[in-house]
């Protein structure tokens, strides 16, 4: 039920709304939904991600509160000038709290200490940069 | 908000059955409802005394502000898709259908078509002879096609295929995206509707246990495993609705929710916290003997 026809999906662990305003913030992030682009109407995230759709609209009044989207009367949402940016900024700011940290407890349980680990990140910067 | 239906102090009995005691609901406009909870709860009497189909012992059930009972105005505005949906005898689907279409004024024929034609219900063949599967289709067609303003669906997927289910669940958000309408789907297959609910309202033992919207209910309720002694410093004091042991690893589920810096503390202590699913929080909280468990859980310990 939770999965969507594009093969993504959603948990039912977690407010679905927060997840859908998750969604569109990461196709903002990756580029695949530009500034000023329109985003999908709240009936066409809720067919495609199969939810209510007052829960879908949850999802985008949340990002439009967040300056995120904006309404443009009559003919939709779309992407805010400078979402991106402001997106990417929030995102840093949650990156130490979100990965590092949990990546630092799970490698004290394996006993990688600092140097160990810091090799491991130097190694697979140097390995995607070759692909 | 608009409220559609309002249930009071309602309390149902038959002989010495207990099955709705003193029962407190608002239903608003344009919302889909869950009613969940275990067999037996009440869900099927509930929907039956607000179609005015049984009457309360006491307590009042106001259908837009009037008293359902013989109001065929109110009565026309709704619709009650029964799990055991009785047919007069003899009579072939497409006269089910066609009985249908004459009660409900907003009936959309395109839409039963479409239906029909999604469930391959057979139009010449007596309802009684119908599979369980082919029963549930019928009652499907009908409530959604009758497009009522409050419509009541009691567990109608018995006998369908997962297919046919999803079938189900597509058209119904179709048409209420098209047609937003009040909806109570009563289910056991939590997961399966879980993302179409606005609200759930849970009722266990006759009472409403849980009434709330769907999202605030998700994320209620966390997971934590780990050694059993650290997991019990993070028990006290919090309302625990589960507990499990294996070993020296213990896992409690709570009731709360965790902030960041909670999380960070408790992965620091080597516990990991998981999130509950809208179906694992309504399994614990409708538990025979749930109030009894945190206790036997921590006493063990």
């Amino acid at each position: 039920m939770n999965q969507g026809s594009g093969g993504r999906t959603i948990d039912d662990t977690r407010p679905l709304f927060l997840q859908i305003a998750e969604r569109i913030e990461d196709s903002i992030v990756d580029g695949s939904l530009p500034e000023d682009a329109q985003a999908p109407s709240t009936n066409e995230l809720a067919a495609f991600y199969r939810l209510n759709p007052a829960t879908a609209a949850k999802g985008v009044n949340l990002l439009v509160d967040k300056g995120i989207l904006a309404k443009q009367r009559g003919i939709g949402m779309f992407v805010a000038p400078g979402a991106r940016r402001a997106l990417l900024a929030e995102r840093r700011a949650a990156f130490a709290a979100s990965y590092v940290e949990p990546l630092v407890v799970e490698a004290e349980k394996l006993g990688l200490d600092e140097t160990a680990l810091t090799a491991l990140l130097r190694e697979h910067f140097a390995g995607r940069k070759q692909r | 908000m608009n409220t559609v239906v309002e249930v009071n102090h309602l309390t149902k009995r038959y002989g010495a059955t207990l099955a709705l005691d003193d029962v407190g609901l608002a239903l608003e406009k344009d919302v889909i409802y869950g009613l969940l909870g275990r067999n037996g709860a009440g869900k099927t009497t509930l929907m039956s005394m607000i179609t005015a189909q049984a009457f309360p012992t006491s307590g009042a059930v106001k259908v837009y502000g009037e008293e359902p009972y013989e109001n065929s105005r109110v009565l026309r505005r709704t619709c009650f898709v029964r799990e055991n949906q009785k047919y007069p005898d003899g009579v072939k689907v497409g006269h089910a259908l066609a009985m249908a279409r004459l009660f409900f004024a907003a009936w959309d024929q395109s839409l039963a078509d479409r239906l029909v034609a999604d469930f391959q219900l057979p139009l010449h063949k007596p309802v009684r002879r119908l599979s369980r599967g082919q029963l549930s289709a019928v009652g499907v067609t009908i409530g959604m096609a009758a497009r009522a303003e409050i419509t009541f669906f009691d567990e109608p997927y018995l006998g369908l295929d997962a297919a046919a289910r999803q079938t189900f669940y597509d058209r119904l958000l179709e048409d209420y995206a098209d047609h937003p309408r009040t909806i109570v789907l009563s289910s056991h297959l939590i997961d399966e509707v879980a993302s179409l609910l606005e609200r759930i309202v849970v009722l266990d033992g006759g009472r409403v246990v849980m009434d709330e919207s769907a999202d605030d209910a998700r994320g209620r309720a966390v997971n934590v495993v780990g050694a059993s002694s650290a997991v019990e410093a993070f028990a006290a004091g919090r309302e625990v609705i589960h507990t499990e042991r294996l070993g020296r690893v213990a896992s409690v589920t709570v009731l709360g929710r965790l902030e960041g810096e909670e999380r960070a503390r408790l992965a620091a202590r080597g516990l990991e916290v998981a999130p509950v699913s809208l179906q694992q929080l309504i399994v614990r909280i409708t538990e025979p003997g749930r109030s009894a468990r945190p206790d036997e859980g921590r006493s063990r310990g």
